[in-house]
């Protein structure tokens, strides 16, 4: 009986392929969009554990100088003679000539066991390890990156190491990061041997450090993977509206088949439990093929999301994808679960219908437009949810509350809105055609509002999304301008080098800056210090987004410090309120700046302060103020005269052109998921209009029979989804600038720690508008094709039909 | 007794009022009898068939097929019921539209376990459908329909029909047809029949004729 019933029901499949279609291919884009965002996620995660378990940080204590330099080598020989089982480490950033890598450098004697890494033991050749040349361990991806690199020491892929770091001797790794004789900290062995002398004795001045929670990586993206994610819910979210609809008009349309297989003795909780079956069936078949799709998507987006997360964080993120059960078998389920969500009203429909209930699909469609009235005030609680979210809520949840509530708010009231706007243009229109094509479009909107409602929410989130984008580019490319006003950078090879060029540089420039700065904690996290020099560059390009008015003759005088903007909010600051620096001295807050695009806290004190505290900074580096034009000539020069590699000095227009690559990059993705959801919306569109033609057979053949011709019902077809889709989007135009604010004001201060000017952009809207109005035309084409195509002998057959 | 009908009451909410449409209904029915039940429009017909189907709940009285009794059975036992014993014709026809006319004709019998294809394509050749097993119900005229509804009813061997005005949707010719046919088979089978029609030039073909009127039999 269940397998005959079975076949009866899956058989309408058969005889509406491309319903089935668009149900798996709906489904397969929803679980696509989704599985591929966790993939990226996973990936991420799993990359930040790995940067985590580098030479066991995670697992082991260290010691670290309390002002946050590095420390003399000679400190380790002290605990050592003293008793402590510590190993130094040296860690820094390599780069030249566009190629960069963060280099640690171990002493492989003294690694605990189990801490050296297992390539470096497993090479057999330790004393090729630290005999220079020495020899470079990486990932197989960071040595095909850095082939061919000049300076760094012969490598040798080995799996197991984070892509982007670069293991080596300690004495090759100080020689390589221009720190010989310096360590950045000691990594303490589990076991140390009783009656050694305590630390403060052998080596003052030193913190103890709990292993390193790598998570602070994790906590610092989490935001930005929260954003992926809800990206990847919204067009999760988008695809299951062509589920519902899908499997809503196969049920409709099944619905006489569902009365005579009652009534010929088919029990309701079997036929309930069959559909079930089918649903999950077609769900699994479309997850695997999402899941499938998704992994493409993780595929071709995660470069991106790695160079996203590199610029934004500093954090280091594999550039390539790995199959993990987890995620795919969660691909899965999420497939069978927004199936079961998207047919449960239908099954519940099915289950409360009575055996004798109308079989006509119509019936459904008319019960719906009486359901606008419903989802208005749906539509209407979700808008206070929103407003509430607004007001109340905190931080990136509470961003997100409102964004989903807007969202859905404004999805909701989207049928009950054009229905309004349907009926009042059809009681203006006057010829008996138009009358007519106003009552039937509005007629067709209970098939249509789902399709409606899931562009709604892909032209909103292309509003709101692109505002942002282009808000944050144009304030970017405004604060790049004020940012970097120098003309050239220059890096010496050697403070030596730093001095001699310091007085050839002071003649044949306009002014020489100092761009020295040290690292170290500043109100419990690691944080750059910067000194500036008393010149009128800084307060002339520099805004403050808050100040005293003498911000910078206070720095001069040292009398002050300001703070990056990310700094400011994470630690509440007002003006006035004590910045504790590394080493102990403390200068009020007199002063916050914009400093987009860093992920780390930021302090600028006076030059000549910087250097009383910490006298052994590093001065290597300066930028150049000159005559722009002059720019070519001086860098000659400067090779010519110091024999300078090009890679240690960048002009300007580089250094702008790498952050806007950066910037783009960075953007990227959100870009590339916009167009996704439009697409799937568009799809959506295509097959709620594709199935819903079948179902307009009687309503069109009179209208033929009245003396319209098919290609004039035909060309009515595409102008009415062509209205509907700019109806759609003058409506989403005020949610997608709601949402642009909110991205801007609350998610990204919550996510980034700066928060940007919102600026509007319409001729992005007309652009969108256009892209909106050729969806619709493009869906109801091909219906629209098959409409004016069709055999009288079809339409006569609804006549013949009617009873 | 196949069919056994005692003081069968019925009524519907309409309007806010109750309409009885049905008032102490008696009926019996043994194997093999042919009963024609014919009424005004809105008498009670087509309810009556619902509830010896089971497809409905009676209000008052008791009726028993094949020996059970529906009051008080639970939606699995009905549907059981109308699987095994009852076999319904509707004048809609009621075909599963994605199945062909061989899967049509075969599927009650399937859903019954007494599918036996030798003697479906046999129904078939003597409905002059043998020639169109691969068609869909769309590609079939109304006469070729009903024809496919009544193989199907047929083809599962139940020992009650009850059949809603199987021609009402034909022309005279097709509709006498298709009747002459469905009597023979029926016949055959030993089944009995209660067949609701307005026509008294059909009704008179059958073993016995009732009539529905102000909700009693007459």
């Amino acid at each position: 009986m269940r397998r005959t019933a079975l076949a009866a029901l899956l058989s309408h499949w058969r005889r509406h392929p491309l319903q089935l279609a668009s149900l798996l291919l709906g489904l397969a884009l929803a679980t696509a969009l989704w599985s591929g965002v966790q993939a990226i996620n996973a990936e991420a995660r799993a990359s930040y554990d790995r940067a985590a378990r580098v030479l066991d940080q995670d697992r082991l204590e260290s010691l670290v100088p309390a002002d946050g330099q590095r420390m003399p080598q000679q400190v380790f020989v002290d605990l050592r003679r003293a008793g402590w089982q510590v190993t130094p480490l040296i860690e820094g950033r390599w780069a030249r000539a566009g190629r960069a890598v963060q280099v640690y450098g171990i002493d492989p004697f003294t690694m605990p066991a189990g801490a050296l890494p297992e390539a470096v033991g497993e090479s057999g050749d330790i004393a090729g390890f630290f005999t220079p040349p020495g020899r470079g361990f990486a990932a197989p991806e960071t040595v095909a990156d850095l082939e061919g690199a000049e300076g760094l020491p012969p490598l040798i892929a080995a799996e197991g190491i984070m892509p982007g770091i670069l293991i080596a001797d300690i004495g090759i790794a100080q020689s390589l990061l221009r720190a010989e004789g310096q360590i950045s900290r000691l990594l303490l062995a589990p076991d140390q041997p009783l009656g050694r002398a305590p630390l403060e004795a052998v080596a003052p001045g030193l913190d103890r450090m709990a292993p390193q929670e790598t998570a602070d990586v994790a906590q610092l993206t989490g935001s930005f993977h929260l954003n992926l994610t809800a990206f990847g819910f919204l067009s999760f979210a988008v695809g299951l509206f062509i589920v519902h609809a899908a499997i809503g008009l196969a049920f409709e349309q099944r619905r006489a088949m569902f009365r005579t297989l009652r009534a010929l003795g088919l029990p309701l909780r079997t036929l309930v439990g069959l559909l079930a079956a089918e649903v999950m069936l077609l769900a699994l078949v479309a997850g695997i093929v999402g899941v499938a799709l998704g992994y493409g998507i993780a595929a071709a987006l995660l470069p991106d999301v790695a160079a996203t997360l590199r610029g934004l964080y500093g954090a280091s993120v594999s550039g390539s994808l790995s199959l993990r059960p987890e995620w795919w078998l969660g691909g899965l389920a999420i497939a069978l679960l927004g199936a079961g969500v998207a047919a449960a009203q239908s099954l519940w429909r099915l289950w409360r219908m009575p055996l004798l209930a109308s079989a006509q699909p119509r019936a459904w469609a008319r019960a719906s437009a009486r359901g606008f009235a419903a989802l208005g005030g749906l539509a209407a609680l979700l808008a206070v949810v929103a407003v509430i979210a607004g007001v109340y809520g905190q931080g990136i949840v509470g961003g997100f509350v409102l964004l989903g509530a807007l969202l859905m708010s404004a999805a909701l009231a989207l049928p009950g809105a054009l229905a309004l706007a349907l009926g009042a243009a059809e009681r203006l229109a006057r010829g008996v055609l138009a009358q007519w094509f106003w009552a039937d479009t509005r007629q067709q909107l209970p098939g249509l509002s789902l399709a409606l409602m899931a562009l709604m929410l892909a032209l909103s989130a292309n509003i709101g999304v692109g505002t942002m984008v282009a808000s944050f580019r144009l304030t970017f490319t405004e604060w790049l301008d004020q940012r970097l006003p120098s003309e050239l950078y220059v890096t010496a090879r050697s403070e030596e080098e730093a001095t001699r060029l310091r007085d050839w540089l002071e003649p044949r420039s306009d002014a020489l800056l100092p761009i020295w700065k040290i690292e170290g904690p500043v109100l419990g996290q690691t944080a750059e210090i910067y000194g500036v020099a008393d010149h009128r560059t800084y307060s002339d390009n520099w805004p403050m987004l808050l100040g005293e008015p003498d911000v910078w003759a206070r720095l001069a005088r040292a009398e002050g410090a300001i703070v990056n903007e990310q700094l400011w909010r994470r630690e509440r600051l007002s003006l006035g309120d004590p910045v504790p620096l590394p080493g102990g001295a403390i200068r009020p807050l007199v002063g916050v700046y914009s400093d987009y695009g860093n992920p780390r806290g930021q302090v600028i004190i006076g030059i000549a302060d910087l250097v009383a505290q910490f006298p052994d900074l590093d001065r290597r580096r300066y930028a150049i103020r000159t005559d722009p034009a002059a720019v070519p000539e001086l860098r000659r020069a400067l090779v010519q005269e110091f024999g300078l590699p090009e890679d240690s000095m960048i002009d300007q227009r580089a250094v702008k052109d790498l952050s806007l690559r950066i910037f783009e990059r960075t953007f990227a993705v959100t870009a590339a998921l916009n167009v996704l959801t439009m697409g799937v919306a568009g799809f959506a569109m295509f097959t709620s209009l594709l199935t819903l033609a079948a179902m307009r057979l009687p309503q069109l053949a009179p209208v033929w029979a009245l003396g319209l011709t098919r290609a004039g019902l035909a060309r009515l077809e595409v102008l009415r989804a062509m209205l509907l889709a700019a109806l759609t989007m003058v409506l989403a135009v005020p949610v997608g600038l709601i949402l642009a604010w909110v991205l801007l004001a609350v998610v990204n201060v919550a996510a980034f720690g700066w928060r940007l000017p919102i600026h509007v952009f319409p001729a992005d809207w007309l652009w969108l508008g256009a892209l909106a109005l050729a969806a619709g035309g493009l869906a109801a084409s091909w219906p629209a094709w098959r409409l004016a195509r069709i055999e009288p002998a079809t339409l006569v057959k609804v006549f013949a039909d009617e009873r | 007794m196949l069919l056994s009908i005692n003081g069968l009451g019925k009524g519907y909410d309409s309007g806010g009022a109750r309409v009885e449409v049905l008032r102490g209904v008696d009926l019996a029915l043994e194997p093999g009898e042919t009963v024609a039940l014919t009424g005004e429009s809105g008498s009670g017909k087509s309810t009556l068939l619902h509830l010896c189907a089971g497809l409905d709940r009676a209000d008052t009285g008791r009726i028993e097929v094949a020996g059970r009794d529906l009051a008080g059975a639970d939606d699995a036992t009905l549907a059981a019921l109308r699987r095994q014993a009852v076999g319904l014709v509707f004048q809609q026809f009621n075909l599963i539209p994605s199945l062909n006319v061989g899967a049509n004709l075969a599927f009650h019998a399937r859903l019954s376990g007494r599918d036996d294809p030798a003697a479906v394509a046999a129904l078939a050749d003597r409905l002059g459908l043998g020639g169109l097993m691969a068609r869909y119900p769309e590609q079939l005229s109304g006469g070729q329909q009903q024809r496919v509804a009544i193989g199907r009813t047929l083809a599962a061997r139940p020992a009650l029909i009850l059949a809603d005005e199987p021609t009402g949707n034909l022309d005279e010719a097709t509709g006498d047809a298709v009747l002459e046919l469905m009597l023979e088979l029926v016949a055959e089978a030993g089944a009995g029949l209660l067949m609701v029609t307005h026509s008294p030039r059909l009704a008179a073909r059958l073993s016995r004729r009732v009539h529905l009127s102000g909700g009693r039999l007459a």
